[in-house]
């Protein structure tokens, strides 16, 4: 939602059609129920009526359908080598972070691993900030020093964008420490895959939290495989939702966004009052486990496409809005050019930033460099004072 | 009432500022410390955290055992009751994931002080501590700032054995992104630990379990609440001018045992203790080569890559002409520790081995 009011004052050339289109899309409440139910471990699950609006349903859409244009136009980036080194995409998994948005503030935490592009829009991120980063410009959101795997944006409570699995749950845990020795009122949401599901300090975290209720929300994007391993190959138990033992866990349909929101906002309130709870989002990944990985050696063509087909989120979102009656085909499509135009042009725009400048190699080290030298490859040649 | 709260943010400022100006005051008083009374290192570290807990609500402590058990070897005894368990909290076994969660909360604004009942037991934790902590900064250029303390007894102690006795100075030394204080006396325990609380970056505090209960002398200044130590510098511990012997932690007290002994012998040994392994005070180290021209280190840590190797370097590169003698190093042994006494013996640097190296670079036979 909130993503797609920041895009509109960002860009001021836009067809009227399009952004008369949500601007006089009504709030009034609507009432659909998800496409399949929750199924509980330890606690009783949310009703699969999920209250929205057309407003609501028509953000959706246009929020998926930017997130899986970046996802895409990356792919593009990557391939001319604009983008170096790791790069993983989320396209297929919009509708977790689309649906984790509406059910929260910009003062509840997100922190995730490294498949957090999606993430970082969803969290008030702009498109031109990510691509900048992506492509290593000092217009990217971490200045071009941080790279796909390290985007931040503090100020709306998302923590990145970690490398290794597995450290964001500790992490996310220490986030609800701090939101509850602060009185906070608010919980943090710890974003992991079924890969990271099997980790040792998951279970150490979580074992914390529940000893000291924190307000932590574990939630594992189950995309079915852990790099190019299968879940079944990886877990002996794949009921990641059951994995808490003593806490409660939650399974959800992670490519249906009204699901993914009516459990982020049972789980928030859960969490504010009991403690940790776990919500598995089944979810998928078109993209292999990253730009390295065709993604097509551990599993069918005819899987990826039979997902798409069946359970693709954005589709889903389209069918809603055509069902009831909230725009046209056409309108739909209009946006979809509108969003491609957008990606686009953030992308030319982050294209014409340079890289960082040298004096950056040696910049944030510390917060207090306290005057120390810091020494580059020959430390004869290059050095510098850390202020 | 505003009257209170004007008090308040005032003697906070002080308190803040005093920490800055403390450079200039310590570092007059870097050849002496006059003092009244003495204090253990071990009431040092407990006041230091009394006080800076005390001043900032934002401080809390956890650990295994800090809490109820007032503290594995007795450091945080009294802070429980002072603070309550909402700021002194005893966690589980779990270092990976105990210290994950001090590095986010940290994260989120909080000044945690994570304690490893020993070092070695940080290992189980070393990914948070560099890919959380120390990398955090950068990575995000600068929006997620880690200001957390990981502190707790390090090297050493007496017969226990292999996995509880490594010294970890060189391998979180390495690292940009982490500060790593390494205290020997009262004064430097209580001083760069407040330091270390007050400082926004991820500082690792190198203590020593043999050394808690040693007594030092402490001057008035120190025992005031503002009193810090800056971090990054080191101290002239006993002026010299014939050989330059820098050491750490427990190593500076062998050091000056071995000064002494020098002194017998007509050698003038200056001892530096470095206080500080990163930021490494290398114009002290090397303003100290170029007057004697000659210099030991010494450490406990293993020798392959210690921080008496990084010395070396960086008086070979700095100070090369003014060297009289080849760097002498003394560290521990190329081994796992051993448990009888008589080996473990040999796999530490002993008083003599100290005074052998020293003469070794004076060009004296034994």
């Amino acid at each position: 939602m909130a993503l797609t009011r920041r895009s509109l004052h960002l860009h001021l050339i836009r067809p009227i059609f399009s952004a008369r289109l949500l601007t006089t899309a009504s709030t009034s409440p609507i009432s659909i129920e998800t496409s399949l139910p929750f199924t509980a471990h330890n606690i009783d699950p949310p009703s699969r009526s999920v209250q929205t609006s057309p407003h609501e349903l028509l953000s959706f859409f246009r929020d998926m359908v930017l997130m899986r244009r970046m996802e895409i136009a990356s792919d593009s980036l990557y391939k001319a080598k604009l983008i170096r080194g790791f790069c993983h995409l989320y396209d297929g998994q919009e509708a977790v972070a689309i649906g984790m948005e509406a059910a929260i503030t910009r003062k509840d935490c997100i922190i995730t691993a490294y498949r957090d592009h999606c993430l970082y829009l969803g969290r008030g991120g702009t498109l031109v900030e990510a691509f900048a980063e992506l492509m290593g410009r000092n217009g990217g959101c971490s200045k071009g020093k941080g790279g796909s795997m390290h985007f931040y944006k503090k100020d709306a409570g998302f923590y990145g964008g970690h490398g290794i699995v597995g450290a964001q749950i500790p992490l996310g845990c220490g986030l609800a420490f701090a939101q509850k020795y602060s009185k906070d009122d608010s919980v943090s949401f710890m974003m992991y895959g079924d890969g990271a599901a099997n980790q040792g300090q998951l279970f150490e975290a979580l074992n914390m939290a529940a000893l000291w209720d924190l307000p932590a929300i574990l939630v594992c994007e189950n995309n079915h495989y852990g790099m190019g391993t299968a879940e079944w190959r990886a877990a002996k138990s794949p009921a990641y939702f059951k994995r808490g033992d003593y806490v409660p866990g939650l399974k959800v349909d992670g490519m249906d966004a009204l699901a993914v929101k009516q459990a982020c906002k049972f789980a928030k309130e859960h969490a504010l009052k009991n403690g940790p709870i776990i919500l598995e989002m089944d979810t998928y990944r078109y993209h292999g486990h990253s730009m390295s990985d065709p993604g097509s050696t551990y599993r069918t063509r005819d899987e990826i496409s039979g997902i798409r087909q069946e359970r693709d989120p954005v589709e889903r979102v389209r069918k809603l809005i055509l069902a009831h009656d909230l725009a046209t085909e056409k309108e739909m499509k209009d946006t979809e050019k509108e969003v491609r135009k957008e990606v686009d042009e953030a992308i030319a725009k982050a294209k014409e930033m340079p890289s960082p400048d040298p004096s950056e190699l040696f910049t944030n080290v510390y917060v207090k460099g306290l005057g120390v030298e810091a020494f580059g490859a020959d430390r004869k040649e290059l050095r510098a004072v850390l202020p | 009432m505003l009257g209170i709260l004007r008090q308040t943010v005032v003697a906070k400022l002080n308190h803040a500022l005093n920490c800055e100006q403390g450079i200039g005051a310590v570092a007059l008083r870097a050849y002496s410390s006059s003092s009244a009374n003495k204090m253990t290192v071990r009431d040092a570290i407990n006041s230091a955290l009394d006080e800076e807990m005390s001043a900032d609500p934002k401080v809390f402590m956890m650990g295994e055992e800090v809490g109820e058990y007032q503290g594995a070897y007795k450091i945080t005894k009294g802070l429980l009751d002072k603070y309550g368990p909402e700021r002194v909290v005893d966690t589980p076994i779990t270092e990976a994931g105990f210290t994950g969660i001090g590095v986010g909360a940290a994260y989120h604004g909080l000044r945690p002080v994570v304690e490893f009942m020993t070092f070695n037991f940080s290992m189980q934790a070393i990914d948070h501590i560099i890919n959380s902590a120390a990398k955090s900064n950068y990575m995000s250029a600068g929006q997620i700032s880690v200001p957390i303390v990981f502190r707790g007894p390090n090297g050493a102690a007496s017969g226990v054995g292999a996995q509880h006795s490594q010294c970890y100075a060189a391998w979180f030394g390495s690292c940009p992104g982490l500060k790593v204080l390494a205290p020997y006396s009262a004064e430097d325990a209580r001083g760069l630990l407040k330091a270390a609380i007050r400082d926004p970056d991820p500082v690792v505090f190198l203590e020593n379990e043999l050394l808690y209960g040693e007594s030092f002398p402490v001057s008035a200044e120190t025992l005031d609440s503002s009193f810090c130590v800056p971090i990054g510098k080191a101290k002239i511990e006993r002026e010299g001018k014939d050989v330059t012997i820098v050491a750490y932690s427990k190593m500076v007290g062998f050091s000056l045992q071995a000064a002494d002994i020098l002194a017998k012998e007509g050698i003038n040994a200056e001892v530096i203790n470095l206080r500080s392994i990163r930021p490494l005070d290398r114009s002290a180290v090397n303003a100290s080569v170029r007057k004697t021209n000659r210099i030991v280190t010494v450490e406990e840590g293993f020798p392959q890559h210690g921080v008496g190797a990084e010395i070396c370097a960086t008086v070979v590169e700095d100070s090369f002409e003014y060297l009289d003698a080849p760097v002498e190093r003394i560290a521990g042994a190329d081994v796992p520790t051993p448990y009888a006494a008589n080996i473990e013996r040999m796999a530490f640097p002993q008083v003599e081995d100290i005074v052998r190296a020293a003469k070794r670079a004076c060009y004296r036979s034994r």
